[in-house]
């Protein structure tokens, strides 16, 4: 399959394009967040319309950034497109390409937690900027450092089970980042009481939206798991073989398993659950970064 | 139970903390941070070369390491402790639990609370209809629930009302599946193998014999290696195919092999081994996992008689396949050992697919042959191959150098068909390169079986995490002041995550429009354990 470097430009190009979007959506959502009134000056105001004058403009300005961020979504989805025409096969076989997936996921996934949460998006919108700050800062890696220019697959990795089992990871993966960034405000909103950290959403909505999120990803992980095991039988001649890839993969699941059974353990349930749900997506970065670019073992080749 | 003994005190209460929830977590936290090292260190069974270099780096911290089994943490008895202690717990856990859910499969849905206005999902309205019509509403609404209809001492009515009793089912066939997949998994490790092995693609043939048909095998621990399942393969050639940038694009074996049924009538089959794409014939795969060049050589000693060999040599550049090894060879007709022990001859150095020269310093630009050269020295003498110790077949014993017992005697390039000639007028010729494929068998009965409740788990924590097993109660008390009064109740048992959005569904379903409804405090704990 030839590769069209004039489609691969574009899709650069693309990426750039949505790197700067998400940027100035940041940007507009940090202009939000420091307008908001901390949340317990709108409980004093007694009457509801004050409250409304009060809040309307950040909350405009807020929903412009959503807006934002879902145009920078479709370039987004526009460059992981032209990638994936420019070499003919899903574009997710090196870090570069990973990571923009797995930001687009992340993206992707806080717009519908927008959308699915609509009776309380003015309150959840506004972590629109901490959702977006590691989707900039793991983007601006993936295009710089970490960029790989189009290329054909080895043939240890052409196979129909790199849409799979890939796809899985990406999915999980992303939705997890979205779970850590709500398990941290969590944290950080329960430790301080800032004035920043006051105008977070109540602990409960960070809670939950961590809870929900993890709990979608983690069915996804483990057929992420399951699939790359049936991969790895078919290519490398055992399902399981203590790979530091596959290793960390597991510890990672374990980690989560152990959230959720935090989440069912009297003592466990809120920093302590909290707590663990960021250390496992601790481990999900370490395997991404860690483990690719400094274990060798038989998934280095996808290629840093 | 009375006066229990204090032994079996103290038995019951270390099993009641083995099997709580809490144990649980720490073990799974044990288990996370115990498999690490597992990712982090370099281990036996990956790749023993890199635990070697990491020790010779870290003299004073390995060998504490390799005692502790830092090494092959999945094969060391701590980290067995960890898991084996983690599924008693599972086990103790989940079996009273599954106990208790059989049993609850069996009882009616719980009475109806007193006060409804308590619960975290609370509705009130009053309406002019009958009891009995408001019930009979009801109970359509609720269908697919499970629902049991009383009646207060009071006159009131009542439905309660539980659904979602299939997450618990998914919990536990999850915790239980988990059980299933390691004990598959270790039954397979027991009984299963794995070889590997080299085969010329130029007609050679292995047969699963036994391992000593393989360069390298490692057995289950009950394999004793008499009973492996009859195959032969015949490797007739392999082509490889390379973008121009040298990037690998594919690579094929062309194989004819016979299966355990085929051996007593002798047929042949065809088959295009490809990576990723293994030979099954039953429990027995065969896999593709690697290829080379062999080199031929053919050397005409000074009383005229000739020898060929064909011998693999080790790709030490993937990229390039830039090749290196040692071709050796006996003198032929010389029955005196001593004798023999000085005439022997090795041929070693680099072998180049697509020869790229600095100087007379022999590289590779292309992993196709496309024009193969080969850079040796060779070497005469005593190739110590027979002092009972075992020898590498891509190097030669340098000892034996050291000690002068083996002489260079000649360096040179060649291409095919070119020869050089040493000073007793022997002569080696460089014929050309037939390529190599190195297989891998692998045998585990048990992997069906791993896959099966691999999906089950899956399956299980799918139920589990998606359905919520939740409450709703129904009080309908006649002669209010307007009517008829409704009152209805709802409770998320395990994780509350959106049932409030059902109940309202409910509720307004139920309930005139512009029932009274006290709004749900955010955030309420709807948790009941
Ligand atoms: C290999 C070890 C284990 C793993 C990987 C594991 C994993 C999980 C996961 C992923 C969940 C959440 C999904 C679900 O509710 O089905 C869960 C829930 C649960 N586990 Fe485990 N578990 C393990 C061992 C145990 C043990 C030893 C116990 C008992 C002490 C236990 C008791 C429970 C309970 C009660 C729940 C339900 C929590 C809830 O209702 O939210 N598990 N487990």
């Amino acid at each position: 399959m030839p590769i069209s470097p004039v489609l691969a430009s574009y899709s650069d190009l693309a990426y750039g394009t949505a790197l700067v979007l998400y940027l100035l959506a940041m940007a507009l959502h940090s202009v939000e967040y420091a307008a908001r009134v901390p949340v317990p000056a709108i409980a004093a105001g007694a009457d509801g319309s004050v409250a409304m004058l009060v809040r309307g403009r950040p909350e405009r300005t807020g929903r412009s950034a959503v807006a934002l961020t879902g145009l920078a979504a479709l370039v987004h989805a526009g460059s992981l497109a032209l990638r994936g025409a420019a070499i003919g096969r899903v574009p997710w076989a090196n870090m570069y390409e990973f990571i923009s997936a797995i930001c687009f996921v992340a993206v992707a996934g806080w717009l519908v937690v927008l959308y699915r949460q609509r009776a309380a998006a003015a309150s959840l919108q506004r972590l629109g900027g901490f959702v977006l700050l590691p989707v900039v800062v793991l983007m601006f890696l993936g295009g710089t450092v970490l960029y790989a220019r189009a290329q054909p697959l080895i043939p240890a990795l052409n196979s129909y089970w790199i849409t799979i089992h890939v796809s899985a990871a990406i999915t999980a993966t992303g939705i997890l980042l979205v779970s850590g960034v709500a398990s941290v405000l969590y944290l950080v909103g329960a430790s301080a009481g800032s004035r920043i950290t006051a105008r977070l959403p109540d602990s409960a909505t960070l809670d939950r939206l961590a809870y929900r999120t993890a709990v979608i990803a983690l069915p996804i992980w483990t057929f992420a798991i399951i699939t790359g095991a049936i991969w790895a039988e078919a290519a490398w001649g055992r399902y399981w073989g203590w790979d530091p890839k596959e290793t960390c993969a597991l510890v990672a699941w374990v980690v989560y398993a152990g959230y959720l059974h935090a989440r069912a353990t009297a003592g466990w349930r809120g920093r302590g659950a909290a707590w663990i749900n960021v250390t496992g997506f601790g481990v999900m970065l370490f395997n991404l970064f860690f483990v690719n670019i400094v274990i060798a073992g038989f998934h280095s080749y996808a290629g840093v | 139970m009375t006066q229990a003994n204090p032994v079996t005190a103290v038995l019951r209460n270390t099993w009641r903390g083995l099997t709580s929830m809490r144990t649980a977590l720490m073990l799974l936290f044990l288990l996370a941070v115990g498999a690490l090292p597992g990712a982090l260190l370099p281990q036996y069974p990956l790749n023993p070369q890199r635990v070697r270099s990491y020790q010779a780096q870290h003299p004073v911290l390995a060998p504490i390491l390799d005692r502790l089994g830092f090494f092959d943490v999945f094969a060391s008895p701590w980290f067995a402790a960890i898991y084996l202690l983690l599924f008693v717990s599972l086990i103790g856990c989940v079996l009273p639990r599954s106990l208790e859910y059989a049993r609850q499969l069996r009882k009616e849905p719980v009475a109806t609370p007193r006060n409804l206005g308590r619960l975290p999902h609370h509705a009130r309205g009053e309406f002019d209809q009958s009891a009995g019509e408001i019930i009979a509403s009801a109970r359509r609404r609720l269908s697919g629930w499970r629902i049991a209809e009383r009646e207060e001492p009071g006159g009131a009515r009542t439905i309660s009302a539980e659904r979602g009793y299939l997450r618990e089912a998914g919990n536990l066939m999850f915790h239980l599946a988990l059980v299933g997949l390691l004990v598959s998994f270790a039954i397979g490790k027991l009984v299963g193998y794995q070889g590997q092995v080299i085969v010329l693609a130029n007609g050679s043939q292995f047969c699963n014999s036994g391992p000593l048909a393989y360069d390298s095998f490692t057995p289950g621990r009950s394999v004793d290696g008499t009973a492996l399942t009859p195959f032969c393969v015949q490797v007739n050639g392999f082509t490889s195919t390379y973008l121009p940038t040298g990037e690998a694009e594919d690579f094929r074996a062309a194989l004819s092999y016979q299966g355990p049924d085929d051996l007593a009538t002798g047929t042949w089959h065809p088959y295009q081994l490809q990576v990723n794409d293994p030979l099954r014939m039953g429990g027995t795969r065969v896999y593709l996992i690697g290829n080379g060049y062999a080199p031929r050589f053919t050397v005409t000693f000074p009383d005229g008689q000739q020898r060929s060999s064909v011998v693999q040599w080790a790709p030490v550049e993937l990229g390039t396949m830039l090749s290196e090894g040692t071709t050796k060879f006996d003198p032929p007709g010389v029955t005196d050992d001593a004798a023999r022990r000085t005439r022997q001859l090795a041929i070693t150095g680099l072998f180049a697919p697509t020869a790229a020269f600095r100087g007379s310093l022999l590289s590779s630009s292309f992993p196709d042959p496309l024009d193969p050269a080969v850079a040796i020295d060779v070497l005469k003498g005593d190739l110590g191959n027979n002092s009972g110790r075992g020898q590498s077949i891509f190097s030669i014993d340098q000892s034996m150098v050291d000690s002068g017992r083996l002489k260079q005697v000649a360096r040179s390039n060649l291409r095919p068909g070119e020869q050089l000639t040493l000073p007793d007028r022997t002569m080696v010729r460089f014929d050309g390169v037939t390529r190599f494929v190195s297989l891998q068998v692998s045998y585990d009965p048990a992997q069906p079986w791993v896959l099966g409740f691999a999906l089950v788990v899956l399956a299980g924590l799918g139920l589990s995490l998606t359905i919520k097993r939740r409450r709703f109660w129904v009080r309908v008390t006649p002669d209010g002041p307007a009517g008829t009064v409704v009152e209805l109740g709802g409770l998320a048992r395990t994780e509350a995550a959106g049932y409030g959005e059902e109940f309202d569904r409910i509720a307004a379903d139920l309930l005139p429009p512009g029932a009274a409804r006290p709004p749900v405090p955010t955030g309420a704990p709807e948790v009941s354990r």
